[in-house]
């Protein structure tokens, strides 16, 4: 994970206004008008070169959002968004495939440069010919599908994916290979008129990761994506699917960084998980997208419809997310848990500091019997930051012998911050047990002092409280992510003390 | 050596230290004895730069550098270290990454080499050994769930792995029983010798059985009213401080 590493090390200065990801490629790029309408629905359909089902299921999709609003029950505040002010659709001009690193566009290898990603990564996300046959030497096989902008430039791994039937590839690519996979999952999670900006998705969605473990495959690497905000005004919206059939077992890694606008970029992405009888997948998620400037200017607007459903007998779901980044963060990873003994899993560190705001949580919909939930969330607020946790256990009739357990602690830095959880119980089910506990606290001043005293500068003691208070999320994570999100939690709360 | 002249102090507008004169010179160990409120935990505090104390007067210097200018880090690593009365929690960071993380922040600041984890291991296992502690207390949260006595022992291991120049031990003492109170003592004397300064400060006689000092001073309503030898609180014991406070 170097592109995230390398992140990390530098995303710091963010309040400086130095945010290292900063930066727009040129690159030729081809645009659909501004706006949105039918005609343009039809453009990324027809530019997609999609079958007609899916441009149907995509007019479906619009006419729906055309008939709803935005939600306004989250915490959180921006002003109006304008939809017909934005390019929905902006691709990479399309070359021949290069043959080596020399035939690449050089802007976009500076990008990568910039990312931190080595030679050999580089030449597989730019998708020259004979690379990526063998991991660099000495590095955990990660399997990568690059997203740079809506339109993913190339996938590495395949071939060694491909031997155990595994399919790792970019949606659009997915819809021209294996269309009866796409069709009969897109949207069985979630549906297009879900909600205001799941619609706007499904009727916009441009590319993302698709993902399909066969029967009984354990996946020998980490699956991992790296999104990228690139043009300029090209809200994002990503659809990403992954299928784990029965026995199968999955691990996807997903990492964000954006250049640094001065307005405000809509996100607007769908995930859905789909897990068979026995099968497991675990997302984890390190977010640092542009959170804006300390006034709160610029950076992105993340709002986005995470959701898993364990199908299957004993199957299971766990979300690891760390969100750093972001002006303002909408987003409720959720499980929708219908097999008998299936288990859902969420588990979160949000950090706002300066003017961010996140209004995450999660959903766990028990259906079937004896199904489990886990939700563990740490909050933190510095700076004028507002953090609210919203979640929501719902138990069905049938789901006897349910169990949900939900920790929601939150961490205070500073007095012009705030914290706030609300929590939703639904237990229509006798036998179900639903236990819930909630703290508050800040970083008491005897604690800094205990650590200053020992050498540490107040920065440092900050991070290793923090992370201390974090730490039962950050365990969750796959190692390489968990040093970087260990790191990534510091940098965000430079100058939030002192 | 650490030269305390005519050091006042205030919390919230209340003056707690009226002029302090002290001097500890290097190599030897100094205890500073007095009655609950007299000022003992603010000098602590006071030196080791701690928020909230505001300096109305005076200087404290170690080794001629002016400690009140310092942040309490910088004064970590000139080789403060104050062993609290009251250790605090860190829940969810472990020990060793407390303690490792402490030492390569002195270390750096020292512009010694970090020690990797391999390393620091060994070093903190071998002080342990040393200690008494079982190796367990490496892996809890930092003083998490520690017993007093344990809590206590841990300051000790700090300081046996940091290695300050002047220890400021503030009430080590309370709340141990009499075999945590033999560890704490072996630490601190474990510790002297021609580089080594400390500040022993102190309720009771009792610690100054196992740890006997070079000199011993009575603090009353902030200043320093008696000066004298190890026998000076042996005296104090027999007749309490009301008979300095009457003299």
């Amino acid at each position: 994970m170097p592109a995230v590493t390398e992140t990390i090390d530098t995303v710091a200065a963010v309040t400086s206004g130095t945010y290292k990801y900063g930066f727009e490629t040129e690159i030729e790029m081809e645009f659909a008008p501004k706006g949105l309408n039918e005609d343009i629905v039809r453009f990324i359909s027809a530019k997609k070169n999609e079958p007609d089902w899916l441009l149907a299921w995509r007019l479906k999709a619009f006419a729906m959002w055309k008939t709803m609003e935005e939600p306004h029950w989250p915490a959180v505040s921006y002003p109006q968004i304008d939809y017909q002010d934005a390019y929905y659709y902006a691709a990479p001009v399309k070359k021949q495939g290069p043959r080596s690193l020399d035939e690449v566009d050089p802007e976009l290898l500076r990008t990568y440069e910039k990312l931190g990603i080595p030679l050999k990564e580089q030449a597989i996300l730019a998708g020259v010919e004979g690379a990526g046959e063998s991991p660099a030497e000495g590095r955990m096989p990660i399997a990568v599908d690059a997203v740079f902008d809506s339109v993913s430039v190339a996938t590495s791994y395949k071939e060694r994916l491909g031997k155990e039937g595994i399919i790792f590839c970019s949606i659009s690519e997915a819809v021209q290979e294996h269309p009866e996979l796409v069709r009969q999952y897109l949207g069985s999670v979630v549906p297009q008129g879900d909600n205001f900006f799941a619609a706007l998705n499904s009727a916009v969605f441009t590319d993302g990761s698709f993902v399909y473990i066969p029967k009984g495959v354990r996946c020998p690497m980490e699956l991992s994506t790296y999104f990228r905000i690139n043009a300029k005004s090209t809200g994002q919206f990503e659809r990403t699917l992954i299928i784990a059939d029965e026995g199968a077992t999955v691990s996807y890694l997903e990492g964000c960084t954006a250049p640094m606008r001065d307005e405000n970029q809509l996100h607007a992405a769908v995930v859905e998980l789909v897990a068979l009888d026995d099968a497991s997948i675990k997302y984890s998620t390190v977010q640092n997208w542009y959170p804006g400037d300390e006034n709160g200017v610029g950076g992105i607007y993340n709002f986005v419809t995470k959701r898993g459903a364990c199908r299957g007998k004993r199957s299971k779901i766990s979300w690891t997310q760390v969100e750093t980044g972001s002006s303002i963060t909408w987003k409720y990873p959720s499980c929708i848990l219908q097999g008998d003994d299936s288990v859902g899993e969420f588990y979160s560190v949000a950090i706002t500091n300066n003017r961010q705001q996140a209004d995450t949580g999660t959903k766990m919909i028990h259906i079937g019997r004896n199904t489990r939930s886990t939700i563990v969330s740490k909050g933190i607020s510095a700076g004028k930051g507002q953090n609210t946790y919203r979640g929501l256990v719902k138990i069905l009739p049938k789901a006897s012998g349910a169990r949900n357990f939900t920790q929601c602690d939150s961490l205070l830095i500073g007095d012009q911050c705030g914290a706030h959880t609300v929590p939703y119980i639904e237990n229509r089910c006798i036998s179900a047990k639903v236990e819930h506990e909630a703290t508050t606290s800040r970083i008491a001043e005897d604690q800094l002092f205990y650590c200053r005293q020992r050498g540490l500068s107040e920065e440092d003691a900050v991070g290793l409280i923090v992370n201390g208070f974090c730490r039962e999320v950050l365990k969750e994570l796959p190692m390489e992510f968990a040093v970087e999100a260990q790191k990534l939690l510091q940098i965000s709360l430079e100058g939030s003390v002192g | 050596m650490l030269k305390i002249e005519g050091l006042r102090a205030e919390i919230e507008g209340k003056e707690i230290l009226k002029g302090i004169d002290l001097e500890v010179p290097t190599g030897e160990i100094h205890a500073i004895m007095g009655p609950n409120g007299s000022g003992k935990s603010t000098l602590s505090y006071v030196l080791s730069g701690r928020e909230g104390y505001e300096i109305t007067g005076g200087s404290a210097t170690f080794n001629g550098q002016d400690l009140l200018a310092m942040e309490p880090e910088e004064r970590a690593a000139t080789g403060l270290f104050l062993a609290f009365q009251y250790p605090v929690e860190l829940p969810g960071v472990g020990n060793a990454n407390f303690l490792r993380t402490a030492l390569n922040a002195q270390r750096r600041a020292k512009g010694e080499s970090e020690l990797d984890a391999m390393q620091f291991l060994k070093l903190a296992r071998e002080r342990m050994r040393a200690l008494s502690m079982p190796e367990d207390m490496l892996k809890r949260g930092v003083n998490v769930g520690f017993s007093g006595g344990e809590k206590k022992r841990n300051e000790v291991l700090q300081m046996a792995l940091l290695k300050p120049s002047l220890a400021i031990l503030d009430e080590t003492d309370s709340g141990l029983d009499i075999d945590a109170l033999k560890i704490v003592a072996d630490g601190v004397n474990a510790m002297r010798g021609p580089d080594f300064s400390s500040l022993v400060i102190t309720h009771y006689q009792r610690l100054l059985d196992y740890i006997v000092p070079d000199r011993v001073h009575v603090l009353m309503q902030g200043r320093i009213v008696q000066s004298g030898g190890p026998e000076l609180a042996k005296q104090l014991e027999a007749s309490g401080y009301a008979s300095v406070e009457a003299a």
